[in-house]
């Protein structure tokens, strides 16, 4: 194994609220190596965003405390300084955010915003720049690329804004890039063009891609290693391969129950998880998602570790057996082939 | 035609159209006034017949409506000639071209101070927010909107005309009145210093709270965090990015004030510190009810603010691509 990029070390953040200490990422560890993706599945509020956020120290609320560590290349950004911290920022790691409408500044050329990260971190000319810019929003599919760098971020569509933000990320080549949930402020034709434009730029570059999602879909296609997360903390980590069929943890089958497949009999209704996910500020005692689980027992009351159970650097953070888990999911996970079953 | 020229050229038609109106409004609010006889109006206090009858002729009051009013628009905009009858037969508009210089000299002044102060104060109050400083300029903002004009200038005039005179730190301070620039450019300053805080005061305290305010609802733009995760400093995050759509409202905001003070709004000013402005010409016609002269300063303030609101468009348009003609 090489040596790895990224490395996030038992990352806590805690938020102080007026209703008290909340905390949204508990003690997440992930490892990335150059040119894999790494996918981070979890609802909305599972704190998946709120790490990668920490990772670029991007949270700027005076009431967020972090501890941990993120190893980059070597180097803990979290002791880093500001300035130390830039240098990397746009560089070393780029970031591509959920919302294209919203994430460019609306009184600026979408070029000139290119041109100002590449100027930021490089002594370059602005032609330079300028020539880099065209090549950059050619190379995302910007038809017309030279015209419509002068164009301003209104002037596009939601796709055409994504492309944008992706050719402004990848801009200084950076060895990471994190996309935060990038397909899903955009309807459903556009999201596969942007994640085949995603693929692409990761096998021409060779980036190593941290995919935020909260779509089993968009993992399954894109990522290598996946890591799934509910209420801060992660609760099963492996391969994709792993992940998807030989998977641990009852809410990683949950999440792949509620898929609509097409390769199998349509059920009468598409599963869901029954419940809502527990509130940060109360979590239960031992398993945070016991509450909603149908395989709870009585050792679901003590905190299950996040361990390799199988013995293949699989992890899950479940307390039953391995045969247990084996007869009780494929009722999740494929229910409709239950209901078939005399 | 460029989209840019055509939005000008309309936007000039649509101000022209506005003009019309407002003079249409002055007018019949002066002459048209049920149970108000305009000649005795117009004529001043306590009017002999003559007077009243030479009204009645010059201003052709007892001709049709329409003529009545081209007449009058005539003697303000063409000739030039229209007089005042209580202040022995004055002409107005040239009155008030001689009063401009004085009120822009102080309205100029006074908006560079507050441009300036506000601004750094409002960003200083957002990016000191949830420390002690944040609460204690707003506080100090509050207290200059909350100061009367009036007040602040009387204090004004008893510290550096009064007791403090005598002393070293206001004795270059000149006695009340405005000195112009083509004579003596040392005086127009040091005249026009104290009359610049007093006005500006009000207005920092306002643009500083709507600053401050702007400013921390776009610190949490999505397009901010962007700024920030492409490596650029917090300075530039914050000049480039936060402060720059920030000044939009801040902007259109100056353009309304500014026209409002240039047409005559400074009038307590001007009247506390003597400056001989159009807001001092308008104080002294309301003092003797003079009411051609009252009429030309309305329509005369009414045209600034309307100039200014033009602009403040252009202006917009030159800062948010999005309102841009396409």
């Amino acid at each position: 194994m090489p040596d790895p990029l990224l490395e996030i070390r038992d990352l806590k953040v805690t938020f102080r609220t007026d209703d008290g200490l909340v905390r949204a990422v508990d003690g997440v560890s992930a490892t990335l190596y150059p040119g894999e993706t790494l996918g981070i599945v979890g609802e909305s509020g599972s704190g998946k965003s709120v790490t990668m956020m920490s990772v670029m120290r991007l949270i700027t609320d005076p009431n967020a405390q972090f501890e941990g560590e993120v190893i980059y290349k070597g180097t803990n950004l979290m002791g880093m300084s500001q300035d130390q911290i830039r240098s990397i920022r746009g560089a070393g790691i780029g970031m591509i955010f959920q919302d294209p409408m919203t994430s460019l500044n609306p009184v600026y050329k979408v070029g000139w915003q290119i041109e100002e990260q590449i100027r930021e971190h490089e002594k370059v000319s602005r032609q330079a720049a300028r020539d880099r810019v065209v090549e950059l929003l050619s190379s995302v599919g910007i038809p017309n690329a030279r015209e419509r760098a002068d164009a301003y971020p209104h002037q596009f569509s939601g796709g055409m804004r994504q492309r944008v933000m992706i050719a402004m990320a990848v801009s200084c080549n950076p060895d990471v890039l994190i996309a935060d949930e990038p397909t899903t402020a955009l309807d459903v034709t556009i999201q596969a063009q942007i994640l085949s434009l995603i693929k692409k730029l990761r096998e021409d570059f060779g980036t190593a891609v941290v995919l935020i999602t909260h779509d089993m879909g968009v993992v399954a296609d894109m990522a290598d290693r996946i890591a799934v997360m509910y209420a801060g903390r992660i609760v099963e980590q492996g391969t994709q391969r792993d992940l998807f069929y030989d998977p641990q943890h009852p809410y990683t089958w949950g999440l792949l129950g509620s898929i609509a497949r097409l390769d199998r009999p349509r059920p009468r209704r598409l599963a869901a998880i029954p419940g809502l996910p527990p509130s940060l500020m109360r979590l239960p005692e031992g398993c945070a998602f016991g509450d909603r689980c149908a395989h709870r027992f009585d050792r679901c009351a003590e905190l299950p570790q996040l361990l390799d159970r199988v013995g293949n650097g699989h992890l899950d953070a479940c307390h039953l057996s391995r045969q247990d888990k084996q007869d009780l999911r494929d009722r999740t996970v494929h229910p409709e082939l239950v209901e078939e079953r005399p | 035609m460029p989209p840019v020229l055509t939005f000008i050229v309309r936007r000039t038609l649509w101000t022209v159209l506005v003009m019309f109106v407002i003079t249409v409004v002055v007018f019949f609010i002066f002459f048209k006034t049920p149970g108000v006889d305009p000649a005795r109006a117009l004529a001043g206090r306590n009017p002999s017949p003559q007077t009243l009858a030479e009204v009645r002729a010059q201003l052709g009051l007892n001709r049709p409506l329409w003529i009545q009013y081209g007449i009058m628009m005539k003697r303000i905009f063409i000739t030039r000639n229209l007089a005042s009858y209580s202040d022995q037969g004055e002409l107005i508009v040239p009155e008030i071209f001689a009063a401009a210089p004085a009120t822009l000299s102080l309205v100029f002044g006074a908006a560079v101070i507050w441009i300036i102060v506000a601004i750094v104060m409002g960003v200083a109050a957002a990016r000191l927010r949830g420390t002690i400083y944040d609460p204690i300029l707003m506080i100090l903002a509050l207290i200059g909107v909350s100061a009367p004009v009036f007040w602040l200038g009387q204090v004004c005039n008893y510290i550096t005309q009064g007791g403090l005179h005598s002393t070293f730190v206001f004795s270059w301070v000149p006695p009340l009145g405005y000195t112009s620039f083509t004579v003596s450019p040392l005086k127009w300053f040091e005249g026009l210093v104290f009359p610049w805080i007093t006005l500006s005061i009000l207005y920092i305290g306002f643009y500083a709270r709507v600053l401050r305010a702007n400013l921390l609802e776009t610190q949490s733009e999505d397009y901010v965090r962007t700024a920030r995760a492409k490596g650029l400093s917090e300075r530039r995050v914050l000049v480039r990015h936060t402060l720059r759509t920030s000044m939009i409202t801040f902007v259109s905001l100056f353009g309304l004030d500014f026209g409002a003070l240039v047409g005559g709004g400074a009038i307590l000013t001007e009247v506390v510190f003597g400056i001989h402005g159009v807001g001092f010409l308008t104080w002294e016609a309301l003092q003797n009810l003079d009411l051609p002269t009252i009429m030309a300063v309305v329509i005369y303030g009414a045209f600034f603010i309307v100039l200014m609101n033009a602009l403040v468009d252009i202006g917009y348009a030159w800062l948010d691509p999005r309102v841009r003609p396409a």
